[in-house]
């Protein structure tokens, strides 16, 4: 058994060496084909930083009556976090707001004035709601509208806020679905591409697969270098991938005009993730290119050992 | 030890390739297939070697009955005969020791007797000096003499050749010609398919000749006869 496997694989990594150019062609188009799929894992996680980064500056505040006792305040607080759309609930007492009303106001002289003249605080208490989705939005205010819950709450900023909150939704919605849409059809192109150009190797080898056969090799025997050659493929491929991605995010963030392109597209995350998530992308690369080289060169193998 | 019983071959469903030909070749034997092209040489030897299925018939050899092995039996079925061809079929990847050594390990010999074997048999062939050289590098003569080798180093009970001579030159001819014969006198069982006139007459054995696929003449030390 370990006579046969030694000589599997010193004949793969003989084959691989002595094809030459069809080894190197193969591993240059697997190459790109592994670009495009860290490009695609690069491409989600920077689409969901920024879906997550709009979705947060979505919310809605309920403002409560200046006669509103702060007990049933917390009461309602306590009742809207226990709803599972509920993501958090932030209390900001009239007092709270009234300070960082100042605080926001403090150079503007008129306005400042105009409070001190004013014997009490205009300012409402409010609770500030942020939902798990946006959707679900206008069950929440659905839910403050209920008449228990009337007597307190003097407005709900939902219904001014509706539209904007509606429009980013489906933007957001949009974004998602594209992301998916694209990375499907991009994995499956470059899935193609690669699994193609290893059958397309094979096939030039298709004679010398009859000549083992002939000779008495048996499946296993004919079939393990080329699977051999197609994982050493799918190795160098993905250690190439990640050099050249390593190297083509450090231009470009190091290129003052490109940097500020990138910033622009909100891509700005994509050097920190991809340096410090270096090795897990390494892994799924190994993982792709393994796959993809020993599962193509298996399938391509199995048409030439019919007879 | 190798036996056809009413073996018939029809290709398509319309292309007869051979038709209810019964013959035995006993251990030890040198027989000739002779025949014009397309009388059936090559459809006997493919049969022969499990490449292709008969319509009808039996073909037995040794203890196998070839027209009934599995895809997977083949490969332990191979490792009983040696091929050679007209168009050498050498691994073009391989260097002469390489492609020679291959029939033995495919069989999972181990590596002492292959580094002992393949040397010896490649001296027997007179490529000693081409070990390390690829099919590419070799001449015609070389390449199939190299095909030999390989046909030969795991000992098989049979040598088959199909037209082992029709890519070569006289010279070469009869090179391959006098070490078949001399792999015959060393006990291997030899069944050469040609349409070379000159080397049946000469080398006297017994000719079985094939027209439009029927045996139409089966005889101990006989001539190249076909009209």
């Amino acid at each position: 058994m370990f006579t046969v496997i030694s000589r599997l694989v010193h004949y793969g990594l003989k084959d691989f060496w002595r094809h030459g150019w069809l080894s190197v062609t193969t591993v240059i188009i697997m190459t790109l084909a592994l670009l495009v799929s860290i490009g695609l894992i690069i491409f989600n996680v920077v689409t969901k930083q920024t879906v997550a980064s709009i979705q947060d500056k979505i919310d809605i505040s309920v403002y409560f009556k200046n006669n509103a006792p702060e007990d049933e305040i917390f009461s309602i607080k306590k009742s809207l976090e226990n709803l599972s759309e509920v993501k958090t609930v932030q209390y900001l007492s009239s007092d709270e707001a009234l300070e960082i009303f100042k605080e926001n106001h403090k150079n503007d002289p008129t306005i400042t004035q105009a409070l001190g003249e004013l014997n009490e605080n205009p300012l409402q208490a409010s609770l500030n709601i942020k939902a798990n989705h946006p959707e679900q939005y206008a069950s929440i205010a659905q839910y403050l509208s209920s008449p228990n819950l009337n007597t307190f709450i003097d407005e709900v900023s939902y219904q001014e806020n509706h539209v904007v909150i509606e429009r980013l939704t489906a933007m957001i919605n949009g974004l998602n679905q594209a992301g998916l849409f694209l990375t499907i059809v991009m994995a499956l192109v470059a899935g193609l591409v690669a699994f193609n150009t290893v059958r397309l190797a094979i096939y030039s080898n298709r004679e010398e697969i009859g000549v083992m056969r002939v000779v008495g090799a048996s499946n296993s025997f004919v079939r393990g270098p080329f699977v051999l050659q197609g994982i050493f493929a799918g190795v160098l491929a993905a250690i190439a991938s990640v050099l050249i991605s390593a190297i083509l995010i450090m231009i470009g963030f190091a290129l003052p005009s490109l940097k500020f392109s990138l910033s622009l597209l909100g891509l700005t995350g994509t050097y920190q993730f991809f340096f410090s998530n270096i090795f897990v992308l390494f892994g799924y690369q190994m993982l792709f290119g393994t796959l993809i080289g020993g599962f193509s060169s298996f399938i391509a193998v199995r048409r030439y050992l019919k007879n | 030890m190798i036996s056809f019983q009413n073996v018939s071959k029809v290709y398509n469903g319309n292309s007869v390739a051979l038709e209810d030909i019964t013959f035995e070749i006993r251990p030890g034997e040198f027989a000739c297939i002779v025949g014009k092209s397309g009388a059936g040489k090559s459809t006997v030897i493919r049969l022969l070697i499990g490449e292709a299925k008969p319509t009808r018939g039996r073909i037995h050899f040794g203890q196998y009955e070839v027209n009934k092995l599995k895809d997977y039996d083949l490969p332990l079925f191979r490792r009983h005969i040696g091929v050679i061809f007209q168009d050498f079929r050498l691994l073009p990847n391989k260097n002469s020791y390489e492609n020679v050594a291959f029939a033995l390990e495919v069989a999972g010999r181990p590596q002492k007797e292959i580094e002992d074997l393949t040397p010896q048999v490649l001296d027997m062939v007179g490529l000693s000096d081409k070990t390390f050289n690829f099919p590419h590098e070799l001449s015609g003569g070389e390449k199939q003499r190299v095909a030999i080798a390989r046909a030969m180093v795991h000992r098989p009970e049979v040598i088959i050749a199909d037209e082992p001579t029709g890519n070569l030159d006289p010279f070469h001819t009869w090179e391959i010609i006098n070490l078949l014969k001399k792999i015959h006198q060393l006990g291997t069982t030899i069944l050469l398919a040609t349409h070379d006139k000159e080397i049946i007459n000469a080398i006297e054995k017994r000719v079985i000749t094939l027209d439009h696929g029927r045996l139409i003449r089966d005889e101990e030390k006989g001539k190249y006869i076909l009209v």
